[in-house]
């Protein structure tokens, strides 16, 4: 089995989210980068566990520039075999899809899989747009994946509650809570990531279809209008002639 | 110019397609096409919203992406579409992006705004969870665009409409669909405009009594913070928060929930915020319009009483 997982590094979840450039780009100052926790902890994971199990490979893939190899290298010593980095900025998720795309084409993975979205961009768009370009079934926000030989079951979140599905290799599918649990690399991955191959390939020309023209805080809220507990009653009023939401 | 709307379609006019149809109308002349065997009168209920030209495929009943993608791309090209708009749910964050790849067009993931009024097309999405709002320009000719649930008001805005069926070899899809495990009764958490949600403070399971009874009383969904749903107190479908679903209610109201970061990021989209926790130094105070500091096994049911007197003080 020989699976492609796609990883993005994403601010740690306790960032704190400013802008610079008149706000055009995203403060890096201070921050902290992390493996994409959808792409770690459930597709990443999942994948290893599927190869421990049944035999094959987990490759990474990653758009980005040398920025992204610590988080690349901590793929690898949670346990890929290998990685690829795409060697340009990630200008937009066709961009990056067209990128990982183009290199899943040559290579003939059985299953490609992604986080279900980043938590930095939270588009939610690389899985389908790589599933697309790739003419491959795209199973979404995917909490179980088990394979029997070339076929794959799996539950996946849809409107009307839980779907089970079963997909033949190859398809695409996004990972959510629940494909697996997060892994924390021992010393010996730490080690043995330094040695493994990380090839770094040019990029392909696309040009980006979307761009970010600027970015935004919300308005921050105004403070909290504190009640006591048995002035409910004051609570209903000032949500119905206040706030107006009842 | 024309509008393309995907929507999908039960016994009802979902809110989300009314937001989608909404959304179209704002942009130009609006085709909806739908699948499945929905009834007339809501099929023509989508003229009320602005829906010109109805197209149901009725013989197409399973969502297989593929098979939509290819319909959406067929009918966009029928339509001679600029913009093809449909809503941010499951499904559409299945297709959405597909569609837009198949046709290399710029896609917009979530728009919570109409564009902004300038030569170039502009709408807002939010990112970092919600902690910050990106102006997205989208560059190519037709436009790809889902809209967050509960960002757009729907509004009615009735036009003559014609309903037609939709037949073309679509393809086959290649995902199997064995089963579904159906979720409860009730109005689903991404779409829901009111939301009672509770956690660890409610101290255990056979304490949601008082949780339900709210949410019965405000006509509201309920929900529950990550570790609840992790010890398999409530259901994993009722966590909010940055790993479950992400809501952005009129009105959502918190007990027993300390407001984590990561809880926060799957909820602070939500007009108005009201917190219960006993503890005045629990960080969701931070984020909340209204907050009592106070025991949830108090205060609930009195909050729930007074929402019983204002509704039948309203009747």
């Amino acid at each position: 089995m020989k699976i492609l997982v796609c990883i993005s590094k994403v601010p740690d979840t306790t960032s704190k989210i400013n802008f610079v450039d008149n706000d055009t780009k995203f403060d890096e100052n201070g921050v902290q980068y992390v493996v994409n926790p959808y792409d770690e902890w459930y597709a990443l994971v999942r994948a290893l566990e599927l190869v421990e199990a049944q035999g094959g490979s987990v490759t990474t893939i990653t758009v980005g520039t040398s920025a992204d190899d610590p988080t690349i290298r901590k793929a690898l010593a949670i346990g890929a075999n290998d990685a690829v980095r795409i060697d340009a900025e990630p200008v937009d998720s066709f961009f990056v899809s067209k990128q990982i795309a183009n290199y899943a084409l040559k290579e003939n993975f059985d299953i490609v899989m992604t986080g279900k979205e980043t938590i930095n961009y939270n588009g939610a768009q690389i899985g389908a747009m790589v599933s697309e370009l790739l003419d491959m079934p795209f199973v979404s926000l995917a909490s179980k994946l088990d394979v029997v030989s070339n076929v794959a079951t799996l539950e996946r979140d849809v409107q009307a509650g839980i779907e089970v599905v079963e997909v033949e290799f190859p398809f695409v599918v996004s990972a959510s809570k629940g494909m697996a649990e997060q892994r924390i690399p021992n010393m010996r991955g730490i080690m043995a990531a330094r040695t493994k191959p990380l090839n770094i390939i040019p990029a392909d020309d696309q040009k980006p279809l979307t761009s970010v023209l600027k970015f935004e805080l919300p308005s921050p809220k105004t403070g909290c209008k504190y009640l006591d507990p048995e002035s409910m009653d004051e609570l209903v009023e000032l949500l119905h002639n206040e706030s107006k939401v009842i | 110019m024309s509008v393309l709307v995907f929507v999908e379609l039960k016994n009802k006019l979902s809110k989300a397609a009314k937001e989608a149809i909404t959304y179209g109308k704002n942009l130009g002349s609006v085709t909806v096409i739908t699948y499945g065997n929905a009834p007339d009168n809501v099929l023509s209920e989508m003229g009320e919203y602005g829906a010109e030209k109805i197209w149901v495929y009725r013989s197409l009943n399973e969502a297989n992406d593929q098979v939509l993608c290819n319909f959406i791309v067929k009918a966009a090209k029928k339509t001679d579409a600029e913009f093809i708009v449909l809503s941010q749910d499951q499904t559409g964050k299945a297709v959405g992006p597909r569609v837009a790849a198949k046709i290399e067009a710029g896609h917009v993931s979530g728009a919570i705004s109409l564009p902004e009024n300038s030569d170039e097309f502009t709408v807002k999405t939010n990112v970092y969870s919600g902690k910050a709002i990106a102006y997205v320009t989208v560059h190519s000719k037709i436009k790809v665009i889902s809209i967050l649930p509960n960002s757009i008001q729907p509004v009615e805005n009735k036009v003559d409409s014609s309903i037609s069926n939709f037949e073309e070899d679509l393809g086959l899809g290649r995902i199997k669909i064995k089963d579904l495990k159906p979720l409860g009764e009730g109005i689903p958490l991404p779409e829901a405009e009111l939301v009672v949600s509770a956690g660890r403070g409610l101290k255990g399971p056979e304490n949601w009594g008082i949780v339900e009874d709210l949410a019965k009383s405000l006509g509201a969904t309920t929900a529950c913070s990550r570790p609840v749903a992790d010890i398999g107190w409530r259901p994993h479908h009722e966590h909010v928060g940055q790993t479950g679903v992400a809501i952005r209610p009129n009105l959502y109201i918190a007990a027993g929930i300390s407001g984590a970061i990561q809880h926060l990021a799957g909820v602070n989209g939500s007009k108005v915020i009201v917190v219960i926790n006993t503890d005045p130094e629990a960080p969701f105070f931070k984020a909340a319009d209204y907050g009592v500091i106070g025991d949830a096994f108090e205060v609930l049911p009195k909050l729930t009483t007074a929402i019983n007197n204002f509704k039948s003080s309203q009747v």
